[in-house]
């Protein structure tokens, strides 16, 4: 692999997209797409293809998972094989495992879990298409499918990374910029609540750096938060907006 | 990781914590004993137990050989696996490894690998073909919370623990010879977990307080003190000002342990 070479930043100040240093991926987000689905969500980010559905409140299976004073959120993140270079396996791996438990961490603080008690959630996540920040992607998608079914919700949760490539904080890394960079920080907030409900990090940061990065990838989920509220109402309004640029 | 523990009794703990008190006496940045011993499997090419406070986690390393993965030709592999056996708590059930014993074994592995303490490139017998493996294997023998500090001190010392046999490479053909070398490592990566409860930050949660958290957050520094892993878990949130308190908590007890251990 001859990508270690390759320059990430150029003279300019640009990424090899041609994205300048805090700027995200074009977003393309639409609500309600599967009709079998209690709600379910679409989205592009970059090349990442994501697909979410929830199927719920309902009873729970197996029975003995129930809770008698809140409902069972559950969630599944799974990779299709043909979303990557190399063939995944459809089994799920490791990885898929632990981004489905710290998906699901990261939104059952935005469910009023407690309304539903003895009833559960299933959140389906398939990446149809993966080119780096797929956990995140995946963790503002699932969010609206579940505004999509209906559930009360404290607010949306968005999610957006932050990381370092060569010597520079950037927002939004790509797969190369994730495979090639230094660091990388995806966080999930819930904004009305200034409420942090996933942050991991791989990669070497100094203090400063880290919460250079944090501030960095909040303000990106403050702009992906726009986006997702007006995909809801392009849905729910019907107000037509033009595709802005 | 959900057990018995009364509302009662959480209440206790989230009210104490509030005064600034724990249920055990410990203040809030306080850690648990920490014990390490190194060396007691003797199949293993390295070992070490670490205890925190009860929390007891056993850690054995294995080299074998094997083929290197295809991105990285030039690397050995490190392969970091965590089992939560049922003798540790009533509340381990045995079976293949569930979404808490995998998350543990990669946040041990991140701190490692993020940190590059194994110097994987010096593990290579021929380029593309054969590399040495290293496995470090987390075994949890009592669970009482914080299992993650635990685990990657463990691991840690496992590591430094672990002697390589000398070899030869002739045309291709390994050959094992007598004596043993120090495992190539150069970092020392000491994790520290903090749980929120009541809104508080409490440094090496053990398991009535893991119980009662809404969140903890686990971060990971390296030898001159630069983050290198974090990990947020369970169902609860961080503000960005706690996120921060905690990184700075965090720092200063990586410190207090590394000092501790002349690591």
């Amino acid at each position: 692999m001859s990508q270690k070479t390759e320059k990430l930043i150029d003279k300019k100040g640009l990424r090899l997209d041609g994205r300048k240093l805090d700027e995200l991926r074009p977003i393309k987000i639409e609500i309600g797409v599967l009709s079998n689905a209690d709600g379910s969500a679409y989205i592009e980010q970059g090349k990442n293809k994501i697909l979410a559905a929830v199927f719920g409140p309902r009873e729970l299976h197996p029975k003995h998972l129930a809770l008698q004073d809140r409902m069972v959120l559950r969630c599944r993140y799974h990779m299709a094989p043909f979303s990557v270079q190399e063939r995944k396996s459809p089994a799920p791996s490791r990885r898929e495992v632990e981004l489905s438990k710290v998906i699901r961490e990261s939104l059952e603080p935005s469910v009023f879990l407690e309304n539903y008690p003895r009833t559960g959630i299933d959140i389906f996540i398939e990446v149809l298409q993966a080119d780096g920040g797929t956990r995140c992607a995946s963790i503002t998608v699932a969010s609206l499918a579940l505004a999509d079914a209906g559930i009360p919700m404290r607010d949306l949760v968005v999610a957006c990374a932050a990381g370092k490539i060569e010597d520079t904080v950037v927002l939004d890394l790509m797969d190369t910029e994730d495979k090639v960079g230094v660091a990388d920080v995806p966080v999930a907030l819930m904004p009305n609540l200034n409420a942090i409900t996933l942050l991991q990090m791989d990669g070497i940061l100094s203090m400063e750096e880290f919460e250079q990065a944090v501030n960095m990838a909040l303000e990106g989920c403050k702009k992906i938060y726009a986006l997702q509220k007006e995909a809801l109402k392009v849905k729910y309004v019907g107000v037509k907006e033009e595709a802005e640029e | 990781m959900s057990s018995v523990i009364t509302r009662v009794k959480q209440k206790q703990i989230a009210q104490l914590i509030e005064k600034g008190k724990r249920l055990d006496g410990r203040g809030l940045t306080d850690y648990r004993e920490i014990n390490v011993e190194q060396g007691l499997i003797e199949r293993a090419e390295g070992s070490a137990r670490v205890f925190l406070g009860k929390t007891e986690v056993l850690v054995g390393t294995k080299i074998e050989t094997g083929e290197p993965f295809p991105d990285t030709p030039n690397e050995g592999v490190l392969t970091v696996n965590a089992e939560l056996v049922p003798l540790a708590s009533s509340t381990f059930e045995p079976g293949p490894p569930d979404e808490n014993s995998i998350e543990l074994s990669r946040i041990v592995d991140r701190g490692i690998r993020e940190s590059k303490t194994l110097e994987t490139e010096k593990l290579v017998i021929e380029p593309g073909k054969k590399v040495f493996v290293v496995f470090v294997d987390v075994y949890v023998l009592n669970h009482d919370g914080n299992l993650i500090d635990a685990s990657a001190l463990a691991a840690m010392a496992a590591l430094l623990n672990t002697k390589m046999p000398n070899y030869e490479v002739e045309e291709g053909e390994l050959k094992i010879k007598s004596g043993y070398t120090q495992l190539p490592l150069k970092r020392h990566p000491i994790t520290v977990t903090c749980a929120k409860i009541n809104n508080r930050l409490v440094v090496d949660p053990w398991l009535e307080e893991e119980q009662t958290m809404e969140a903890r957050i686990s971060i990971a520094f390296d030898d001159d003190g630069s983050i290198c892993a974090m990990q947020k878990g369970g169902s609860g949130y961080f503000t960005p000002e706690q996120v921060l308190e905690a990184a700075k908590i965090a720092k200063e007890k990586a410190d207090e342990i590394r000092k501790k251990l002349k690591w």
